[in-house]
């Protein structure tokens, strides 16, 4: 259609911006290698573990690192690799599922509370005001205490809180678009709330709920590791890094690799997921892409 | 003042929506409390005491309302037997602990933030603005449960200069503090750096070194109390992020706090105990968020104006 319209345009490619990569500059591009290289591992661990990562051998208890065995054992001569290779399959499924059910129920909360408002609007911001008076990961720590140990139960409590940022965030934009010329025009031509939510509201949106949920993996891997360092979060025996570094903290005088090991492989893959991040928020935000000045 | 009164009002409203989800959400757990609680070959007795102590015949309404009666006639006891300690006494302990640990994080992460934070405005894309933003995302992604043990290893183990874990003296609260603080630290720095660059291209900084101001007096006397406000929010907000890595805190360090006395009333089921912490954490969360909100209001002459 808007072929048809003469528009008063000045340069054509002033308005048609130079394809840029998703991902550019040196921090961004690192992040990006990072997280693939945590898929991989995660994907692969049974055939990158040297050994069984449960496998007990109480004569091989608390070694340093050694050929055998190349970040050294924990407690009962478990191998400390294969835990922190296993434990990233945990780390991301947890990071990844909690941060894509956050995403998808608050944006769709969020939105449709933008477009309707009145009292469903002012009920989910009450809400979502209780929620978030519960200071950082207290909440979490409530819910998986109650519910007990368990994959499902760690998701679930991350999932509590985590999705109040997106509805914020979805509410906040629809708000913003919902004057916007092509939804008034889809209003006029009479079409209703939820068809303009799905077909000209939600995708807007879209990039910047992207840009918040990559930072939202790396806080749900960190929160798990955090629940799981507390005995809350997966059940005893699952490889897990935040289970490893609560083992490891007994024996910080003896055997300092058992607790350094996994903290190291959060802190790089938490690391990696930010950098990420910011790469893709710079690109995605129209303030900092050289075609928006 | 009608801002002051609303911002009240909505606090207390998201305080008893935490209290009412608190409690709710303790009746919906799956079995019998007695049960988790005692394990099921415990004697009569015993299970009808807990039940007496828990109120378990009553509506989750009627149990609620006997919590609050409770808690705030600070006669609330615990509910594991025997059913004698004093929750409020137990708080009363902890509770400045970690507070302590808190403004001990927050006062480290501001003589760590500010200098960085200015040295990186002033030049931007400088090595001090690199060294900042180095800091900025490493300090975000390194977990406390990794800083934690390092600093042990490092500091309690290698040099022996202060004591691995608990609080028998002062020196105690140094390894805290630091593990706490850093990702504050980080943040801050970040936050301080943008909001004083923001701040250094206004109008109002170009008239004073027009005016002929020396450099430090335009920075110290007219950039920096402007860009101090969109900082002081965040620090009140940032608190949350706080309260919880007090919990991970305490734990790595064994430090005696609200967090362990949480965590402690977590293993023993001991509901009463866990529900009242849980509280205490969010009430002081929300005291000093609306605090902030007033003092923010009291110094923005810009907010003042508008009431």
């Amino acid at each position: 259609m808007s072929a048809e319209l003469p528009l008063p345009l000045e340069d054509e490619a002033e308005i048609a911006p130079r394809r840029r990569p998703w991902v550019e500059g040196f921090g961004p591009r690192l992040g990006l290698a990072i997280v693939g290289l945590l898929l991989l591992v995660a994907i692969f661990a049974p055939w990158l573990s040297p050994h069984d990562p449960q496998a007990i051998a109480l004569e091989r208890e608390l070694l340093p690192p050694s050929a055998a065995h190349p970040l050294g054992t924990a407690e009962n001569g478990v191998d400390v690799l294969s835990q922190v290779l296993w434990g990233a399959r945990v780390s991301l499924l947890v990071g990844i599922l909690a941060t894509a059910i956050s995403a998808v129920f608050g944006t769709l909360l969020g939105a449709w509370a933008g477009q309707v408002g009145g009292l469903w609007d002012e009920t989910l911001m009450r809400v979502v005001d209780v929620l978030l008076a519960f200071p950082g990961i207290l909440l979490a720590i409530f819910v998986t205490a109650v519910l007990g140990p368990s994959l499902a139960n760690v998701i679930f409590a991350l999932c509590a809180t985590g999705w109040t940022g997106y509805a914020r965030l979805a509410r906040a934009q629809v708000l913003g678009l919902r004057q916007r010329e092509f939804v008034l025009a889809a209003r006029a031509a009479g079409a209703t709330d939820l068809r303009i939510l799905v077909r000209h509201l939600l995708p807007n949106l879209l990039g910047p709920v992207v840009v918040q949920a990559t930072f939202g993996i790396p806080g749900a891997m960190l929160a798990e590791a955090s629940l799981s360092f507390l005995g809350l979060g997966v059940p005893p025996g699952t490889p897990s890094w935040g289970a490893l570094v609560d083992q490891g903290t007994q024996y910080l005088l003896i055997a300092p690799h058992v607790a350094l090991v996994p903290g190291l492989a959060i802190a790089v893959s938490v690391l990696g997921f930010n950098l990420l991040g910011d790469g893709l928020r710079d690109r995605l935000d129209p303030r900092a892409s050289p075609a928006g000045r | 003042m009608n801002r002051v009164l609303r911002k009240i009002a909505s606090t207390l409203l998201a305080a008893a929506g935490a209290l009412v989800l608190v409690s709710i959400f303790l009746d919906l757990v799956p079995g019998d409390p007695v049960d988790a609680i005692l394990g099921e070959q415990a004697m009569e007795a015993d299970r009808e005491a807990l039940r007496q102590a828990l109120h378990l015949d009553e509506s989750v309404w009627v149990r609620t309302g006997i919590f609050v009666r409770d808690a705030l006639s600070l006669d609330l006891r615990s509910s594991v037997p025997p059913f004698q300690d004093r929750v409020f006494d137990r708080i009363a302990q902890a509770l400045p602990r970690t507070a302590v640990l808190a403004l001990t994080s927050l006062a480290f992460a501001l003589t760590v933030a500010l200098p960085l934070g200015i040295a990186a405005a002033l030049r931007p894309r400088g090595p001090l603005d690199a060294l900042a933003s180095g800091f900025a995302v490493l300090g975000a992604a390194l977990p406390r449960i990794w800083i934690g043990p390092l600093l042990i290893i490092l500091f309690a183990i290698r040099l022996d200069w202060l004591p691995v874990s608990g609080l028998d003296s002062a020196w105690g609260l140094v390894l805290p503090t630091a593990t706490l603080g850093l990702a504050l630290a980080a943040f801050l720095a970040r936050m301080i750096r943008a909001s004083l660059l923001d701040t250094l291209g206004e109008d109002f900084v170009r008239t004073a070194k027009a005016k002929g101001l020396p450099p430090a007096r335009v920075l110290f006397l007219h950039a920096f109390p402007n860009a101090l406000l969109p900082v002081l929010t965040v620090v009140g907000l940032q608190l949350g992020a706080l309260l919880g890595g007090a919990v991970v805190t305490e734990k790595v360090f064994d430090f005696p706090g609200m967090g362990s006395l949480l965590l402690q009333a977590i293993d023993r089921r001991d509901y009463n105990m866990v529900r009242a912490c849980v509280l205490a954490f969010t009430f002081s969360y929300l005291v000093v968020n609306l605090l902030t909100d007033l003092a923010y209001q009291a110094v923005d002459p810009r907010v003042r104006e508008r009431n």
